[in-house]
């Protein structure tokens, strides 16, 4: 044995020794602490996934039925382009901006299929990365969903805030954010959420869209959208892309990561997609070949399964009519379960105004409750949810709805 | 306002993506561009990496169609995978890479996560040595090696270099050079090893060359990529002795899989990512700080060819079933390998074509240069990347005789 193969083994050296212990993930904490939980009472309000009145989750039967006529064709598992499923990203494209959409007419938008949104975000994230030059600063609302500020910053971006929540009224900071958006530097990227805000809940009403297009044009800034609950917001797709279509109308040319997580519940199969709209075709071609040439390093070509299913479901029309009723039902229960909690609340004795859990939109209510509230409702009801006093109104059911109401106004009175 | 005026007329002209240029086409999936426009009957596609029946049609594997059927009897959920996969997963994909007896698994001293396929594997990787290998910015490739290598590890921030592998003059390995250029790394930097079916030139050490590699005291980190285990010598145990053999030498390796290839999973993206490690203890930091890494990538893995693969390896009938159709997909290769040096004797050539037959896997490097292969394309329409590399799945029965017929002709 010589002296540098005595070193190796008897030092037992090893190369990993500086990597730290990382902190677990803030969101998913949460569903370790409540599984160990014994309480029989305990609530799960900490999961973004939707729950069916029973707490179960919940497969779409447009997606059953997908299923069963995908696998009927037998197809082949061949890789998809670099791109995507092209039936996909066409169809993709479709929801978010609508079928008439002069940007579609006229090839001006290129769409990628990426990994559900996550992977829709970090693609755009890179893009800009490697080529915006006009800045490196991405502005995301204040909050905003935590893994979007590592999206932006493993991709070499660094992250800045806007105005966006008002705890005092846990409503929109409308001014708030005008003033901040109206002092960002020009060519500086602002994202937003375009519809049912995570985690507040909280979204601009259309006028006051108008009145930030304006501004963000005024400014020269560039605009990524982040649309992860298309048709879960108020139940209605096109209702819900109604601030994506107006900033295009407006003449942004903006980014747009999409996702079918949540809209089709497709959670694990991982469909997003990303689009950026270019200034015209022959762009758009530019942009495509520069994607791809940043794709293929990454992850070579997207995930079949769940992008058949999703192109199965928007192109054959009895599905696609199955499909927006359930989303429609999802999104009602979501909102009944809103009108009870405040109903309860009410019942129990509290003084306190919980009109917010109303007025907010999407799968998550910003409670308002402080984090110690928080944790006493944690020890004491069993009940989990982000430190930040964010609930998912997924994990309410009209069994549990009463011990909720009964806990959040022991702990807030 | 005239000011409102301007902005809005600078606002229409200007365009974000102006100084976006157009890039180049990718090098392998041009030729299957290229092969789509060609109107000749006789045209083969041999630039293709996915597999091929004897009738050139893509192969679903038996047991992946039987796996999908009792998956879509248990109607299952489509909750969120946990960020590092299906734990069902990730064992039985470390079992098979490690075999199921092994020291590392029972000491829990691996973490394997799943991977979009072995292109996500590799980036994970390169990420976390970009992020955390202190020793070394460094990756050393043969040469040549998987194309999209370099940009994976390049993206990543990490530096590439290269090691002697592939001799030109014997269409083989070049040991000596091999051994010289690997004996002059810088300690600490990492050595990528492509386990067994080396990709382009299915060219593979043999065992003895293996040890001695094995042996050279440079301190390096090996990377091992292995996307064809069970594709190269038809045994999935034979395929991953390399891999093994490392390990048990004491090299604590990085280890990327994909089941693209051998369950024919192309599509559905099933892959892992595994570092061995010192111990249990620091397998638990490694899983963390992976974690932290993946979450801003994609967040969690797709579910369905995880599904599939957990399935068919710990089915026994499946996984049985599974053993012979790799068997026989590495044999229809072998097959056409000695079919293709068999035509080209039979069309009268001198040359030695022994290498056809003596290099392992999916391709082989045929020895043919950039001008022959131009002939090959334009008088015969067979396709392939113009560094003579051609995917024997691509050959059939049917059409190994023109083959022959072809490249004889572009070589007598």
């Amino acid at each position: 044995m010589d002296c540098t193969q005595l070193i190796f083994c008897l030092f037992d050296i090893s190369l990993l020794i500086l990597v730290q212990m990382g902190p677990p993930d803030p969101i998913l904490g949460v569903t370790e602490a409540f599984k160990r939980d014994t309480n029989p009472k305990k609530m799960n309000l900490g999961v973004g996934a939707y729950r069916d009145d029973k707490g179960k989750p919940f497969v779409l039967s447009c997606v059953r039925k997908a299923e069963a006529l995908i696998a009927a064709k037998q197809l082949d598992k061949e890789y998809l382009p670099i791109g995507g499923l092209g039936d996909f990203t066409k169809a993709c494209a479709q929801l978010a901006l609508g079928a008439n959409n002069e940007v579609l007419s006229s090839g001006r938008n290129i769409t990628v299929q990426t990994i559900s949104g996550t992977g829709s975000l970090r693609i755009g994230a890179n893009f800009l990365s490697r080529f915006h030059g006009g800045s490196r600063d991405v502005y995301l609302p204040k909050p905003s969903w935590g893994n979007h500020t590592p999206i932006f910053r493993d991709a070499g971006m660094q992250l800045k805030a806007y105005r966006y929540y008002d705890p005092s009224t846990c409503g929109f900071d409308f001014r708030g954010a005008l003033e901040d958006i109206s002092k960002i530097p020009e060519q500086s990227v602002i994202l937003l959420h375009a519809c049912a805000h995570n985690p507040t809940g909280v979204d601009p009403k259309q006028e006051q869209w108008k009145e930030i297009s304006d501004i963000v044009k005024k400014r020269n800034l560039l605009v990524f959208f982040d649309m992860a609950y298309q048709g879960f917001a108020s139940g209605d797709i096109d209702r819900d892309a109604w601030a994506v279509r107006y900033f295009i109308e407006q003449g942004h040319n903006i980014l747009l990561s999409q996702s079918f997580a949540k809209n089709m519940g497709l959670y694990g199969e991982r469909v997003g997609g990303f689009t950026v709209v270019c200034k015209d075709i022959e762009e758009s071609k530019r942009v495509e070949s520069q994607l791809k040439i940043l794709i293929r390093p990454i992850y070579s070509n997207p995930p079949m399964n769940g992008a058949r299913i999703a192109t199965t479901i928007l192109n054959t029309p009895e599905l696609r009519l199955l499909w927006l009723e359930e989303v429609h039902g999802m999104a009602n229960r979501i909102i009944k379960m809103r009108e009870q909690l405040v109903a309860g609340l009410k019942k129990s004795g509290s003084s306190h105004n919980w009109q917010h859990v109303i007025d907010q939109i999407g799968m998550f209510c910003f409670t308002g409750l402080k984090p110690e509230q928080v944790e006493r409702l944690t020890k004491e009801f069993s009940v989990y949810m982000t430190k930040d006093g964010r609930i998912s109104m997924a994990g309410i059911s009209s069994g549990n709805v009463g011990y909720l109401a009964e806990g959040i106004h022991a702990v807030t009175k």
